[in-house]
């Protein structure tokens, strides 16, 4: 990165800390209020792909399954917040539950494949997300517990005593519809989300990771416990799965196990691929690029009968192959990411310790 | 030999591959303080013997000890706490990582900083993060690497990577560090370099156990050398003693002079 004056990064992270902030409202009076909607969906797959970058990007440990995660935080905080079982815990105890209940998982996934590497660490996992959604598929029967491919409905949205994320509300003169507020809770999640994964990058732990990925035999040999530190980034990017799940259900309102494909397990791959493998900038740019292309996509229809006045090409045919031609043109033309990982080099790192300390 | 003086203690170590013997019933002792030279033509058993010292192999049967302790059957992360250090004959460096990152990755031994930590930025943890950064400095200082500090490993001359392997495994602390081939490809301006570094390495009170074909370099340099020849031990003591060996000069020239 180019250096610039304290001042004007400071200047220049406020404008975008501004453009967030007003991002919800200036999407909505410009593009529509379904671009509000796919704004919030592109907030979770932040915290997902960034959540996946841990274990694929750091550690280098190809996960196939990892939608499964993002099944479990979302099916954990169904279960216990809507009419299903008749229980409505508060999102403050189902979140964090859902967070660790998802690294349990990511442990269970990560203790049987620590021998496992590269294509064949990507099959088991790949199995484990198809197992995990079967299981809810048919959870059932004898005794329902998931209600199977029916999926649980009513989902208790945020909220704190009488105020739901739910309504509309009026603050400062703005009004915040549900979307609105969700934005606001999403955009907060995914920027912990990225700080903490910019520390962890920037620690022992995240060198260990990168180190296991370079060279894990070498890695050994230098006293890092290879299968603590394999599993505690399975358990790191599980967690990241479970909240997201957490807020996807509280703001779908529905879950059923259609939500959790093998495909998704596969864009939120794409999206750590495409961005750049490793680094936290670019993954957060392939979530929201592949997020939001399939939707702009979408007005290819709507272009073709202005253009030629009539549809030649249905719009959903066209619009999954102008995707993959998309997917398949950025990896010829840059097989590292649109914003590839370059390890910091030591200046970068001397100068934050001067600015930190 | 009394005890105390010895570091490391291997006694009847064997090891198969399948129907292939790669060493039987070998033992060595290497001294506090020495550098042990072990040496024997191409497949001896030399790196099979280091995989088992380092615990990247089990061995089929034999014991180990280390510093008094017994470390037999040990994971390479143990070994490593433990103090034993090594370097591999094919050097393995974390490619895409700096110089500075990979000796960095040696400090993780001997520093304590977890996920809570990292995460929350604690006092603790910036200032062992800034300790990190300066011991790797002085580590790679050490090694005359200051300068590649900001190179990318895999980006390194063959030489820098050698001795970047070295400043990586020091960063541990080892009381012993074991070398594969350490003058393997070097030129004889390299290989001087890498002598004085050895034992500059030595006077700081490192032990070293050193694989190496370079002659000159292993038998002007170790204190004493054992011989392996077909996974079995068959000469140790000082190099001047074991160069005149019948049995050790037999495997270096052909079976038929034995």
């Amino acid at each position: 990165m180019i250096a610039m004056p304290s001042r004007w990064r400071w200047l220049a992270w406020t404008a975008v800390a501004l453009l967030l902030l007003a991002a919800p409202f200036l999407i909505e009076a410009t593009l529509g209020r379904a671009w509000v909607r796919i704004a919030n969906v592109a907030l979770l797959f932040i915290m997902l792909a960034l959540g996946l970058n841990i274990v694929v990007g750091f550690a280098g440990l190809l996960d196939l399954g990892y939608i499964a995660f993002f099944a479990v935080g979302a099916y954990c905080y169904a279960l216990l917040a809507s009419p299903q079982h008749a229980m409505h815990w508060s999102f403050l105890v189902l979140l964090p539950l859902g967070a660790m209940v998802a690294a349990v998982f990511g442990i269970l996934l990560g203790a049987p494949t620590l021998r496992l590497r590269g294509d064949y660490l990507a099959i088991v996992t790949l199995g484990f997300g198809e197992i995990i959604r079967v299981l809810l598929n048919n959870l059932n029967r004898p005794v329902n517990i998931t209600n199977g491919p029916q999926g649980i409905t009513l989902i208790d949205p945020l909220q704190i005593g009488g105020f739901s994320l739910a309504q509309t509300h009026s603050f400062a003169g703005l009004t915040f519809t549900a979307l609105h507020s969700y934005y606001f809770v999403f955009l907060a999640c995914a920027v912990l989300s990225i700080i903490i994964s910019r520390r962890l990058e920037d620690s022992r732990i995240g060198r260990a990771w990168v180190a296991i990925r370079e060279d894990e035999l070498a890695a050994a040999s230098m006293g890092i416990n290879t299968r603590n530190m394999k599993l505690l980034a399975f358990a790191m990017g599980a967690t990241f799965g479970g909240v997201a799940g957490g807020l996807f259900a509280s703001f779908q309102g529905f879950i059923s196990p259609e939500s959790f494909h093998l495909i998704d397990s596969i864009m939120v791959l794409c999206m750590v691929v495409l961005g750049g493998m490793g680094n936290v900038a670019g993954v957060v740019l392939g979530a929201v690029l592949l997020t939001a292309l399939p939707e702009a996509l979408r007005y290819i229809g709507p272009l073709q009968q202005r253009w030629f006045g009539e549809v030649f090409i249905d719009p959903s045919d066209l619009r999954m192959l102008l995707f993959g031609l998309a997917l398949v043109l950025m990896m010829l033309f840059r097989p590292a990411g649109i914003w590839p990982a370059r390890r910091r080099t030591a200046e970068n790192m001397t100068e934050k310790q001067h600015a930190a300390g | 030999m009394q005890p105390a003086d010895t570091l490391l203690a291997a006694t009847g170590i064997s090891k198969h591959f399948g129907g292939l013997a790669a060493l039987t019933k070998v033992s060595i002792s290497v001294r506090r303080g020495e550098i042990f030279g072990l040496i024997g033509p191409n497949g001896a058993g030399k790196t099979t013997l280091f995989n088992v010292l380092t615990g990247i192999y089990a061995a089929d049967a034999g014991e180990l000890a280390f510093d008094g302790r017994p470390i037999t059957g040990s994971k390479p992360h143990r070994v490593a706490q433990h103090g034993i250090a090594r370097t591999f004959q094919n050097i393995r460096l974390f490619g895409g990582m700096t110089a500075l990152e990979n000796v960095m990755v040696g400090r993780h031994l001997r520093t304590r900083t977890g996920v809570l930590g990292a995460v929350l930025r604690t006092r603790g943890a910036a200032t062992e993060e800034r300790a990190i950064i300066q011991r790797a400095r002085e580590f790679l200082d050490y090694c005359g690497l200051a300068a590649r500090a900001a190179s990318i490993a895999r980006d390194l001359p063959y030489g820098d990577q050698r001795r970047l392997e070295i400043a990586r495994a020091l960063a541990t602390e080892p009381k012993l560090l074991a070398l594969d081939e350490p003058a393997a490809g070097m030129n004889a301006t390299e290989t001087a370099t890498l002598r004085k570094l050895l034992e500059r390495i030595l006077g700081d009170g490192v032990t070293l156990l050193l694989i190496e074909h370079d002659m000159k370099l292993v038998m002007g340099l170790s204190h004493r050398v054992a011989v392996l020849d077909y996974g079995e031990k068959i000469a140790e003591g000082e190099p001047a003693t074991v160069q005149r060996d019948p049995k050790v000069i037999a495997a270096y020239l052909g079976g038929s002079m034995a």
